[in-house]
This record gives structure tokens, C-alpha cells and sequence, in this order.
């Protein structure tokens, strides 16, 4: 593989953080602009990519304008012992966008595991729910379902931190 | 949207191929044609049905850091508060929800010590707590969604 010098991964970073430029040959045209091969180029994002900087590569969708209005954070009061087990459950489901463990915060917050459904109403991902929870028995857990009403910078950003996904 | 449209993007959420002819590669798989689809993709973009095209990058690999974080704003309170909050270029995805916390927002910095700083500038500006909830484990899902 070709190797890149810091100053050059650095460089190739800043011109693609904005967004890969649509024309026939892409690499090349940022090989071209960074004095660099285009092998040089496919190399280093390739390795880029196995070794998980890059952790998505591909569109990204603005998901209220493909009519996924709902927008639900799904947070778990669950036992620590049990936490994994749950969390891996709800992280095959295929409606489940993201799931992750985080802190309480008592006495103003009791939930441990957080994790986004988008569906097209409030009533459908409301039904997915319940549907999960009734296939592999969560009804006894206690959680609570946070929709958002309204959303006042969904930035595209330059990394990977879909909504929540901090 | 028509046929094309929708296939592109669920290929393309899925990845995109390095390859010196990417875009020729996709159109193959989709009986189209390379420039079909490069212009489809920008119509998408100019659109605004993307936010972007390329790749995302983990800031927590890059040396970042990104952290959700919560606040109870007063309903009367709520417009300037949210006001003061986006102010701060470090903050994402500010989200009111319907819960007594009822502000979400992330918070990406390049450095961990910065996100700190953020919360207490924050609780400064507003003079409101923010509740910190850093991530601890990630179980991995791919974000998907079908058109």
C-alpha cells in the first residue's frame, strides 16, 4: 500500500470532509488538487475505512424529507447485569438506529440505554415498540418513549453523530 | 422520487466504492449509467434530501469528542435558551422533546477537556444545569432507512 506523509492525510481529511466531489473519476480529481497518485488516494481511504476513521461512506439522509417524521428516543431503566443483553436484542432489530449505554444522572434521570426508532408517524414506531417488547419479553422493564417536536440544528455535519449518536 | 432515485439511495446508504470509477460501478449494478448517476445524486443534494455525500468520519478516532447532553428549560424560557445554546458552534441535533428534560442536544469538540468548558459556558450563559451523558458502550446498528 502507498503511504501518505502526515501533512498528506491531513490534506486529503480537509478535502473530503466536506464531501466527495461528483465527477467520473472522484480520486483522481482529489489526487489532482493534493499533488498526489490517485492509488496513493483509493489506498489511503480504503485503510481509512478497515480501520473504522471512517465509519460510514455513502449518502446521507436528510430522514424528515423522506417522510420520517418520528423521531423517537427510546430510553431503559435496566439492571446492569442485564443491560447487554437487552441493548443487543434491541440492536438487531431492524428499525432500531442506534443504541448505546449512558449514565444516569439521578435524581433527574433514571435511564441507562438510549435508542433512536425513526418511523413515518408517532402511531408507527409506537407499534414497533410494542412489537419488540412483546417478542423478547421487555414489558417489565421500565422505559419511557421521548419524541422530538422539533428539530433546531440537525447539522450535516463532518462526523458520524447521527442524532444522539454521541 | 422516482424508481432510480430510490434505488440509489438505499445502495448508497449502505457505501460507496473506492474504486477509479465509482460512480460507473454503481451504475452498473443498477442498469443506469455513470453520468445518470452522478446527476441524480447532485440533484439529491441540491434538493436538500442529503445532508451530505462522502464520508463520515469517527471524531472519537480523530482525537474528538462528542457527548449528549439534556436540560429542563422553563417553556417561557424555551426560545432564548435555545437561542444561547445553538450560539455555540459546538453544538448538534438540538432536539426539543417531550419529557420534563425537554432539550437535547450533542456536543462535538476536538478535544475532550473542550467539552467541559461547553457544558459550564452553557450553565453559565443560561444559568440552567446541563446533564451530561457520555456514551459508555456503543451496541452497533446500521442507519438505515429505506426510501
Amino acid at each position: 500500500m502507498m503511504t501518505l506523509s502526515a501533512d498528506q492525510q491531513a490534506g486529503l481529511f480537509a478535502a473530503i470532509e466536506q464531501g466527495l466531489p461528483l465527477v467520473e473519476r472522484p480520486y483522481l480529481a482529489l489526487a489532482e488538487q493534493l499533488a498526489i497518485s490517485e492509488m496513493a488516494v483509493i489506498s489511503t481511504i480504503e485503510s481509512w475505512q478497515t480501520q473504522g476513521l471512517i465509519r460510514r461512506f455513502g449518502l446521507v439522509v436528510r430522514h424528515r424529507k423522506l417522510g420520517y417524521q418520528a423521531n423517537a428516543m427510546v430510553v431503559w431503566d435496566i439492571a446492569a447485569e442485564d443491560t447487554e443483553r437487552v441493548a443487543d436484542l434491541l440492536a438487531k432489530e431492524e428499525v432500531v438506529t442506534l443504541c448505546y449505554e449512558r449514565p444516569r444522572v439521578l435524581p433527574h434521570w433514571r435511564y441507562n440505554l438510549f435508542c433512536m426508532i425513526h418511523g413515518k408517524s408517532r402511531e408507527q414506531v409506537l407499534k414497533q415498540l410494542a412489537d419488540i417488547c412483546q417478542r423478547h419479553q421487555l414489558n417489565k422493564i421500565t422505559k419511557n418513549v421521548l419524541f422530538s417536536t422539533k428539530a433546531y440544528k440537525q447539522r450535516g455535519g463532518r462526523y458520524a453523530a447521527t442524532a444522539n449518536g454521541a | 422520487m422516482d424508481q432510480l432515485d430510490k434505488q440509489l439511495m438505499n445502495l448508497l446508504q449502505k457505501g460507496f466504492p473506492i474504486s477509479e470509477r465509482p460512480f460507473k460501478d454503481v451504475a452498473a449494478t443498477l442498469n443506469s449509467t455513470e453520468q445518470e448517476v452522478i446527476s441524480r445524486v447532485q440533484a439529491m443534494l441540491d434538493s436538500g434530501l442529503l445532508t451530505r455525500f462522502g464520508p463520515m468520519f469517527d471524531a472519537a478516532c480523530w482525537g474528538g469528542d462528542f457527548t449528549l447532553v439534556a436540560m429542563e428549560v422553563p417553556d417561557d424560557r424555551f426560545e432564548a435558551v435555545n437561542e444561547i445554546v445553538n450560539g455555540f458552534e459546538q453544538i448538534a441535533h438540538n432536539y426539543q422533546r417531550t419529557h420534563r428534560l425537554n432539550m437535547w442536544f450533542v456536543i462535538g469538540t476536538e478535544t475532550s477537556n473542550e467539552i467541559f468548558e461547553v457544558i459550564k459556558n452553557i450553565e453559565q450563559a443560561t444559568g440552567l444545569p446541563v446533564f451530561n451523558m457520555p456514551k459508555e458502550h456503543e451496541f452497533f446498528v446500521g442507519l438505515y432507512l429505506p426510501a
